[in-house]
């Protein structure tokens, strides 16, 4: 017997009250734990995409929209643009490195990207098997692709047309997988990378060309789709969007920028769910109070006899502070499972629609600060009851009955 | 054992409760005797220190418990005065068992099941150690009350209108049963009663 059994044995003794409570504040510990797990990763996932891409440039469009196909993978890209572009703007002094991608294919719903092999170097990403692709139609998987479709660094497989996975498929030109990226916990995960050729191959076999003269024509009229560019210079971001944006047909977007733009976006629902997960948690702390302050009529004779056998006022208070403090703990530690559970649930469902991904595992700082105030108002909401009990008058509570 | 001097008590704006002086030796049995309201529960309350009389002195084994602090009265009470109520107020939640430890850990002495078992041995309730209050009659809670109050081996057991729910066989036996306990932990005992069933029972009698 002490105030932690105590306390438990009164809590037990009112079981609707005490799940009423503990599901409140677990709902919205869990509420706030599973916004801080998603925003959080989302945030560090996007900023390690974009790592080292200081402009995206690529048919005129919405920017947020050129952003999310050109470095994330998420959009449909805006339309392409001429390779002669490509070559001109590679010239320009203001530019680093300037790395071309052509989309538009897939495979089971993963993007079949043409790119130079800078393109995995920017995420320093080596093969775990094999070795990154040299001639044309030969594939290297991302780890996910790899782990999800189990075809082995030897095996074809055919492309189909748009990034879907339900278009039309390029069957007289299989690709040959010659190797598999390690995990690099980002975007390259969830792609198929070839040589631009290969992209290029496909399309122009597909319109089939006669003669010499077509072919030159064709090639000619090469596209890519978008190009990720690094500065050279600081002075790049001043002068390059603007340089660009002015050229009819192409369009410059920032990362930085659109992603920050899209969180602001994105930022407003956040923030909506994170003041209902507070009311929650307020809400949570009512119901404590409302339950603890409610038993003390009823436990008024035990609280006097409790008095009469010797136990102090501190006592008293005590046992009523720590069946809060048991409630919160109780709670918190609930929702953040809870959060944790759900983020992992959420997590594979994303997997499974080739989304971005979402781990349940991973720990963030700031839930510590959740389960302190989760605690507070556990005690705050004690406090009087509390105070109530350690006045207990002994004599008349006795005398009464 | 106890000697009060001059007592008297003032609830709120009414007119004071004057007791009269009164002495009782070690290991004495007493009846208080009186009327409802003549302050027989005011008297068994300023006795076990749960209130602080107006006026008047009262020394307990030596000890003058009006100059005790709040927190020394309560550790005085637990180990020194034991006390059996008219509703016995068992926690009703808890095991037979945990009642008695619940007495325990309040008094600050240590855990003792053996001692526990003794206890609820000598007034016959050793089996329902482990059953809840509202599953034992009207009687084996009386014993369970009893043995709560007697479990720190006090020096004085009070017991207040313990026979007024019961019936005669059982109220004379309730007697005996404190009777009897607090002879074997050479307790003083004090029942206030207006039951005139029992007023034969000791042959020493306050009335009020």
């Amino acid at each position: 017997m002490n105030l932690a059994t105590l306390s438990a044995s009164y809590l037990r003794a009112r079981p609707l009250q005490t799940v009423l409570s503990l599901m409140l504040l677990a709902l919205g510990v869990g509420t706030i734990v599973l916004l801080i797990l998603v925003t959080s990763q989302l945030e560090e996932r996007m900023h390690r995409d974009a790592r080292g891409i200081d402009l995206v440039v690529g048919a005129k469009g919405s920017p947020m929209q050129l952003i999310l196909s050109g470095i994330y993978h998420l959009d449909a890209p805006t339309g392409n643009i001429p390779l002669s572009t490509v070559g001109l703007l590679a010239k320009n002094r203001m530019i680093k490195r300037a790395i071309p991608l052509a989309l538009g294919d897939s495979w089971k719903g993963y993007r079949i990207v043409g790119a130079p092999h800078d393109y995995p170097a920017l995420y320093d990403a080596k093969p775990a098997a094999g070795r990154l692709w040299e001639k044309p139609m030969e594939a290297v998987l991302g780890a996910e692709v790899a782990a999800r479709t189990g075809v082995p660094v030897g095996g074809t497989f055919v492309g189909a047309h748009g990034i879907g996975g339900e278009g039309q498929e390029h069957a007289e030109m299989p690709y040959t997988v010659v190797g598999v990226l390690q995990k690099t916990d980002s975007v390259l995960d969830r792609l198929v990378l070839t040589g631009i050729e290969s992209v290029w191959q496909v399309h122009e076999e597909h319109q089939g060309p006669e003669d010499e003269a077509d072919r030159k024509a064709l090639e000619e009229a090469r596209e890519v789709t978008v190009l990720l560019v690094q500065y050279a210079s600081p002075l790049a971001a001043a002068m390059l969007p603007r340089q660009i944006n002015s050229q009819s047909e192409l369009q410059a977007a920032s990362p930085a920028y659109e992603t920050a733009r899209l969180f602001r976006i994105v930022g407003v629902g956040v923030e909506a769910l994170r003041a209902f997960a507070a009311v929650l948690i307020l809400a949570a702390g009512l119901s404590v109070f409302i339950a603890l302050y409610t038993a003390l009529e009823e436990r008024r004779y035990d609280l006097a006899v409790m008095r009469a056998l010797g136990g102090s006022p501190g006592r008293l208070f005590g046992l009523l502070m720590t069946e809060g403090i048991v409630l919160a703990v109780l709670g918190a530690a609930i929702g953040l499972g809870v959060g944790h559970l759900l983020a992992a649930a959420m997590g594979a469902w994303l997997e499974s629609q080739q989304q971005y991904p979402v781990s349940g595992l991973e720990w963030r700082q700031e839930e510590l600060w959740v389960l302190a105030v989760a605690l507070g108002v556990g005690l705050v909401a004690a406090l009087l009851p509390a105070w109530r009990a350690y006045r207990t008058d002994v004599s008349s509570t006795l005398a009464r009955g | 054992m106890i000697a009060v001097r001059g007592l008297a008590h003032r609830y709120g704006t009414a007119e004071a409760l004057r007791l009269p002086d009164w002495k009782v030796a070690q290991a004495e049995r007493w009846l208080v005797l009186g009327p409802s309201g003549c302050g027989k529960t005011t008297l068994l309350h300023v006795l076990a220190g749960l209130v602080r009389p107006t006026e008047g002195k009262v020394e307990i084994s030596g000890q003058e418990i009006s100059s005790l602090s709040g927190k020394n009265l309560d550790r005085w009470r637990a180990t020194t005065v034991g006390i059996v109520l008219q509703a016995l107020h068992l926690v009703k939640h808890l095991s037979v068992r945990d009642n008695l430890r619940l007495a325990q850990y309040l008094a600050h002495v240590p855990q003792d099941d053996a001692r526990i078992a003794d206890t609820l041995g000598a007034l016959g309730v050793g089996e329902k150690a482990a059953r809840r209050p509202s599953e034992l009659s009207q009687g084996e809670q009386q014993r369970v009350a009893i043995a709560r109050a007697v479990l720190n081996r006090p020096k004085l057991l009070l017991a207040d209108e313990p026979t007024a729910n019961l019936d005669d066989q059982s109220a004379l036996k309730v007697v005996d049963l404190l009777a009897g306990q607090a002879a074997r932990h050479g307790a003083t005992l004090v029942v206030a009663t207006h039951d005139a069933r029992v007023k034969g029972k000791f042959r020493e009698r306050l009335e009020l």
